[in-house]
């Protein structure tokens, strides 16, 4: 037997387990991103959670471009040109492609805040007013001043962050989205500033699409009922012409509408979100207030929107997440201000367990578009609940003024998309019709206004 | 006089403080970070240096959004192309990110590093902050 010096093993040691870095697998960021994200190829694509009614969308391109390819074309090849299926082929690549790209890209989302920034922005917001145990709450929105034009930046309680000017919080996302425009259920995604040029090549080429799809099968039926057969009997012969006729009948004026629409976003630089809430109108102020991001020059403003450099990802989907060894820097600090803004973070915290109770019947139903009709009215219910024991209290004012809007676009899309489903035409959600709609929000906000302006 | 650290020391240093240095609105939207010199860093550095740093990292942000000639006929060309070029070509915006990082890097040894300072580049922060860590002087005899 050898002799072998033992050393004195120390139970300290053995009861906290070593850091075991090497056998834990090292995850990626897409696995533990706290959005309502969906991530596929490894974290190379991403989509919202919900996926909207982008089957449908997709479905309904793909069938109406099939029948036009399978049995208008063969007939106008041989009666006009050749060219018909050559340009629908381009016209349909060019729509599925940017709508794909519309689908699947970032739209710009801000990732949250790391613990020791939230706890940075904290102690800035509360040093200043000195007021850490009164009732009222410091109101938590920042002033800066963009082209002479006062911009409030709002702070968000659920990725702890000032959010920077355009950017808005997507409730459906769960993520801030920089120059937000609005949540596109067609396409299952935010539009943001990244995916802004896409969603935009999307409706144009649509708007072609349809229309050329709309002339040909118009085309086709009335040079078949010119052979002295009359409309009855071409329709007997092609009855896909019929279907799409009616398809492409109803969707040509809404994405008409809506290309439209977002050709005088571009122009002006702003965004559906602004639009409707009418930020920049000067309603409400009555003095001279103009759009400070605007270059004043319609050609500008749509080569900045639309061609300008592509910004990157953020949120860094495909890193690894780093090991817990930093140290914490200062905890106590950490602490203090969570103390403090346990009556902020509670409604905040309240309000994300009924949506989130609300929310997971829906997560597994396949009906996207008949279910959320209740939550509309919960989440909308949600606001005038939760803070009741605080009469409107100016730090939710920020986080309930940026939710509350998405939520009206939320509704407003789903019922639209309810719509859809007894029609087989499909509507858009910011269309023709809301020029009558963008106004009456335009009084909703303004009436909404004087309540929280007397607050901040 | 501080003992100069390498940066490799510096990780087995103990963290005593970050300091962030925000985004600065006042020209829009684009990519700028506030010059403005903080207290905390007062003991630390020179403030020449600092704002000379943080300009630095402006400038670049700006040749990164540049709305210019070269942008446009990438936006166009992306445009023709069904924007899959994306999928091939780097943008201008990475090659000035990694432009970027370069800087920091040689930054962070030449001259934070030296101090028991380390920058993180904003990209790591969602472009939000430029997070400055302090580290702890540990070195006996210094200050």
């Amino acid at each position: 037997m050898k002799n072998r010096e033992y050393q004195q093993i120390d139970p300290q040691a053995l009861a906290t387990p070593p850091p075991d870095h090497t056998s834990r697998r090292l995850r990626r960021k897409w696995e533990v991103f706290p959005g309502k994200n969906r991530f596929c190829c490894e974290g190379r694509i991403i989509a919202a959670r919900q996926s909207g009614v982008l089957p449908l969308t997709l479905a309904l391109i793909l069938l109406t471009s099939g029948l036009f390819f399978i049995f208008d074309c063969p007939y106008l090849v041989q009666n006009l040109t050749g060219c018909i299926p050559a340009i629908g082929g381009v016209l349909f690549v060019f729509v599925m492609v940017s709508l794909l790209q519309t689908s699947f890209t970032d739209p710009g989302i801000l990732p949250r805040a790391t613990p020791e920034e939230a706890a940075d922005v904290e102690k800035q917001i509360d040093n200043p007013t000195g007021s850490s145990s009164s009732y009222r709450p410091p109101p938590r929105t920042k002033e800066v001043v963009i082209n002479q034009q006062v911009v409030k930046l709002k702070y968000c309680f659920t990725c702890k962050i000032f959010r920077p000017p355009r950017t808005s919080h997507c409730s459906l996302c769960d993520n801030c989205v920089e120059r937000f425009d609005h949540h596109c259920p067609w396409v299952g995604n935010c539009v943001g500033k990244r995916n802004y040029r896409f969603f935009y090549a999307f409706i144009v080429s649509l708007s072609f699409l349809t229309t050329f799809i709309f002339a040909c099968a118009t085309t086709h039926l009335a040079l078949r009922s010119r052979g002295g057969n009359g409309l009855v009997i071409a329709l007997q012969e092609s009855p896909a012409s019929a279907l799409e006729l009616v398809v492409c009948f109803f969707s040509v004026w809404s994405i008409l509408g809506l290309s439209g629409f977002h050709t005088y976003l571009v122009a002006a630089n702003l965004t559906t979100n602004e639009d409707i809430k009418g930020s920049w109108s000067g309603k409400s102020g009555g003095e001279d207030v103009g759009n400070p991001y605007s270059y004043n020059s319609i050609i500008k403003n749509c080569c900045s929107v639309l061609c300008g450099p592509m910004p990157p990802s953020l949120i860094d989907r495909r890193g690894f997440v780093p090991s817990d060894d930093s140290v914490q820097t200062s905890p106590v600090e950490i602490q203090l201000p969570a103390a403090k803004n346990d009556k902020n973070m509670c409604t905040q915290g309240t309000k994300g367990l009924l949506e989130t109770a609300s929310r997971s019947p829906l997560l597994t139903s396949s009906c996207p578009q008949a279910k959320p009709q209740a939550m509309p009215a919960v989440l909308e219910t949600l606001p005038e609940i939760v803070p009741s024991p605080e009469p409107h209290p100016p730090k939710t004012t920020g986080g309930r003024q940026s939710t509350n809007t998405p939520h009206k676009h939320h509704s407003h899309h789903r019922s639209k998309a309810k719509q859809t489903t007894h029609h087989t035409h499909k509507t858009s959600n910011s269309s023709p019709r809301p020029y009558h709609s963008h106004s009456s929000r335009r009084k909703d906000s303004k009436n909404r206004d004087p309540k929280f302006s007397s607050l901040r | 006089m501080a003992e100069t650290h390498s940066l490799q020391d510096l990780r087995q240093a103990a963290v005593t403080s970050k300091v962030f240095v925000q985004r600065d609105y006042t020209s829009g939207t684009i990519c700028k970070f506030q010059t403005k010199f903080p207290a905390e860093l007062e003991s630390r550095m020179d403030k020449q240096q600092f704002e000379e740093t943080i300009q630095t990292l402006n400038n670049l942000y700006a040749e990164a959004e540049k709305l210019g000639g070269r942008s446009y006929l990438e936006g166009c060309l992306a445009c023709l192309t069904a924007y899959t070029i994306f999928l091939c070509m780097e943008t201008h915006y990475e090659k000035v990110l990694k432009k970027i990082a370069k800087y920091i890097q040689e930054q962070n040894e030449k001259i934070y590093a030296p101090l028991g300072l380390l920058l993180t580049d904003p990209i790591e922060r969602g472009l939000r902050v430029v997070e400055i860590t302090i580290f702890e002087d540990r070195s006996i005899g210094s200050r």
